[in-house]
């Protein structure tokens, strides 16, 4: 119980601090974001009253005269309200509805594609560890080159060669725009048709990771007593390598999770890019190019808050795993 | 047969541990090892030659010195012509981009940015890793906890949105080289920093630190002299790790057009082909060089990691030898069992198809 409760409280710990970086970095900063953002809402035919101005002040900082724990107050209490402003770019819709709407783009395809990546690493890594010295062992200098490749430009010779030359699949977008976004299974097929190379490129990019953490600590672990004392009593390999050491060995690739997170999102945010996928990574760049702070801050925040929902989720099941982690606290 | 390299090191390891007076066993397998020369202690700090490992050294080698000499032998990188996006020739080796720039140029000048970037960030992360980790578990108590939280915190929240959402906050124009590299180090210190933490929680507790520290020797003292060395090979891993990881984040950076202003990376590079469309245009030429090269120099540091691995976690190299042995064993035993040489060949290519 104590184990939930220090997570629970190092997930609170986490979550604060992102919130108040998210405070402090237009503030810090050079620049001054408010007026920017106000005269390209005025480009885009919104009308700037002072409660705009307020309201924008009160996000990002600028030319208030009051002190920043009270600006960090009235900062608090906007987000309690889930009011994290007006998007600029997709004026006048509110930050929280343009999030909304990519948030589940991004989720399932990030999702799907490393729960496939470290399902598939981690078997492959466990072979791969349990025989040393076979020709196996040569596939490990590969993994570490598709551990350094740059998601992005994975994705544009992926889609070079499955999209443009082969024509397999589409290039662009996440969904054929003919149909209407719902849960006919036409528009579900066409998602699944589109969301597969991006999702390809997760896997292949992510998958070197897991195989050779797993690889790794597969060899140590079968230099364990414990599998030695499983071999000597004659426990049928396929046992031994289950229940003895895959089991052992799988523990640190698992609580290594929140790294791999961290880098699996950071990674796809690039490669919607490439694919001009509705996800919230493009919705970030185009916050960025438009200079739209508001919906910058907004969708950093839901990414670190799926980061910490996804690694709190984790953390948990691991303590039921092992049950080492409990009896420690 | 082929690598003669790891068999001298073996020996090299075993007389180290054995009065030198034994010739080793593993020796008498390699002829041309000298039996009894001594070899320093630190010899067991550096890593064994592996195929893996010269494979690493000579990519980041062949890398390095293209980035390095490399601008100094092509043209100009930005000079345009009139042969737009034509492909590989014997005029322009990589083909030319849209305007006519010869790609190799670009490439060159690309690389030096990038390897600039990554010794940069690479450098400044491991030193607030090592400071982090290792003075904070040197601590110990409340600091200790202070910093392990912070170093966990920074772990979870995720590095490259928050790198462009304050790259979109800095004014493009005071976006400058050395703002990138402490954004990007800013957030890239803190998987390091567990990593040390934990080595350096594990050295503190030995007796000649505890020694060191009762005798009254300065905190900096104790730390630089008795637990340091200790922690050098794990340094060295997690700075190569630092490295990779800002050629590829500012790769991601550039890339969004969110990168340091007036520089020239591999990033930049690609940022120009996908807005110069040469994705639809069909110029592989232009968008593959620069993240092969990415690539190729991340696996280099990678292998070269996984033997500073072996020193770190020697159970790695362990199973590594042990396997060697084996085999060696084993073609003793064939060896003595046919009684000449010239069967011996036979017998193992028997054996190899056996299996």
């Amino acid at each position: 119980m104590s184990y939930v409760l220090r997570k629970l409280g190092f997930y609170a710990v986490a979550l604060w601090a992102a919130v108040t970086l998210n405070f402090l970095i237009p503030r810090l900063l050079p620049g001054n974001p408010v007026d920017i953002m106000l005269a390209k809402l005025q480009q885009r035919g919104g009308t700037v009253t002072p409660e705009t101005r307020e309201a924008y002040a009160a996000l990002l900082g600028g030319d208030s005269t009051d002190s920043l724990l009270t600006q960090y107050g009235t900062y608090l209490n906007n987000l309690l309200h889930g009011d994290l402003g007006v998007s600029v770019t997709y004026f006048p819709t509110p930050v929280t509805e343009v999030i909304g709407t990519s948030m589940p783009w991004t989720v399932v395809l990030v999702g799907i594609a490393t729960v496939l990546a470290a399902t598939i690493g981690v078997l492959l890594g466990a072979f791969v560890g349990w025989r040393p010295g076979t020709w196996l062992d040569s596939l490990v200098p590969m993994t570490t080159l598709l551990a350094a490749v740059p998601y992005f430009w994975l994705a544009l010779v992926l889609v070079y060669l499955l999209s443009r030359v082969l024509g397999w699949f589409p290039s662009q977008g996440g969904y054929d725009v003919v149909l209407d976004p719902g849960w006919s299974p036409e528009f579900i097929a066409s998602a699944i048709e589109y969301g597969f190379v991006p999702a390809l490129t997760i896997v292949i990019a992510s998958i070197g990771g897991w195989l050779l953490g797993m690889r790794n600590m597969m060899v140590s672990t079968l230099s364990e007593d414990y599998v030695l004392t499983a071999r000597a009593k004659g426990l049928p390999q396929g046992q031994i390598l289950r229940n003895y050491a895959a089991r052992n060995a799988v523990l640190p690739s698992i609580a290594g999770f929140a790294i791999s997170l961290g880098f699996v999102v950071s990674g796809s945010v690039v490669t919607e890019q490439v694919f001009s996928y509705p996800g919230i990574g493009s919705r970030l760049l185009a916050a960025v190019t438009n200079n739209d702070y508001a919906l910058m801050q907004g969708v950093f925040l839901f990414i670190t808050l799926a980061v910490l929902g996804a690694n709190l989720v984790v953390d948990l099941l691991y303590g039921l795993i092992d049950p080492r982690t409990r009896a420690k606290a | 047969m082929t690598n003669i390299g790891p068999d001298v090191q073996v020996a090299a390891g075993t007389v180290a541990t054995t009065p030198p007076t034994d010739p080793p066993e593993p020796a008498a397998d390699v002829p041309g090892a000298p039996a009894g020369r001594p070899r320093a202690a630190w010899r067991m700090l550096l890593p064994s030659m592996t195929p893996w490992l010269a494979t690493g050294l000579v990519l980041v080698a062949v890398i390095v010195v293209f980035g390095v000499v490399g601008p100094y032998l092509v043209g100009d990188p930005d000079a345009i012509s009139d042969t737009g996006l034509s492909g590989p020739s014997a005029e322009h080796w990589l083909g030319t981009t849209q305007t006519g720039q010869d790609v190799l140029a670009q490439l060159a000048h690309a690389t030096r940015g990038s390897l600039q970037i990554g010794l940069m960030v690479g450098v400044l992360a491991t030193v607030l890793s090592a400071f982090f980790g290792i003075y904070g578990a040197y601590l110990g108590g409340f600091a200790d906890e202070a910093f392990s939280l912070l170093s966990n915190v920074f772990l979870v929240i995720p590095g490259l949105p928050l790198v462009i959402v304050i790259s979109g906050f800095v004014p493009r124009e005071s976006r400058g080289l050395w703002t990138i590299a402490v954004v990007l180090a800013l957030t890239s210190w803190a998987a390091s920093a567990r990593v040390l933490r934990a080595q350096t929680l594990s050295v503190r507790s030995r007796d000649y630190v505890a020694a060191s520290r009762l005798s009254g020797e300065k905190p900096w003292r104790v730390i630089g002299v008795e637990i340091l060395p200790n922690l050098l090979p794990v340094l060295a891993s997690q700075f190569v790790y630092a490295v990779i990881a800002a050629i590829l984040g500012e790769a991601g950076l550039s890339f969004l057009g969110l990168g340091a202003s007036n520089s020239s990376t591999l990033g930049t590079m690609l940022f120009y082909a996908q807005n110069g469309f040469a994705l639809p245009l069909g110029a592989w030429w232009w968008f593959v060089p620069p993240g092969l090269v990415i690539a190729l120099f991340g696996m280099g540091l990678s292998l070269i990691n996984f033997s500073i691995d072996e020193i770190i976690n020697p159970r790695l190299k362990n199973a590594r030898t042990a396997r060697r042995r084996a085999k060696a064993a084993r073609r003793r035993e064939r060896r003595s069992a046919t009684g000449t040489d010239g069967t011996a060949g036979t017998a193992s290519t028997a054996q190899e198809v056996a299996r």
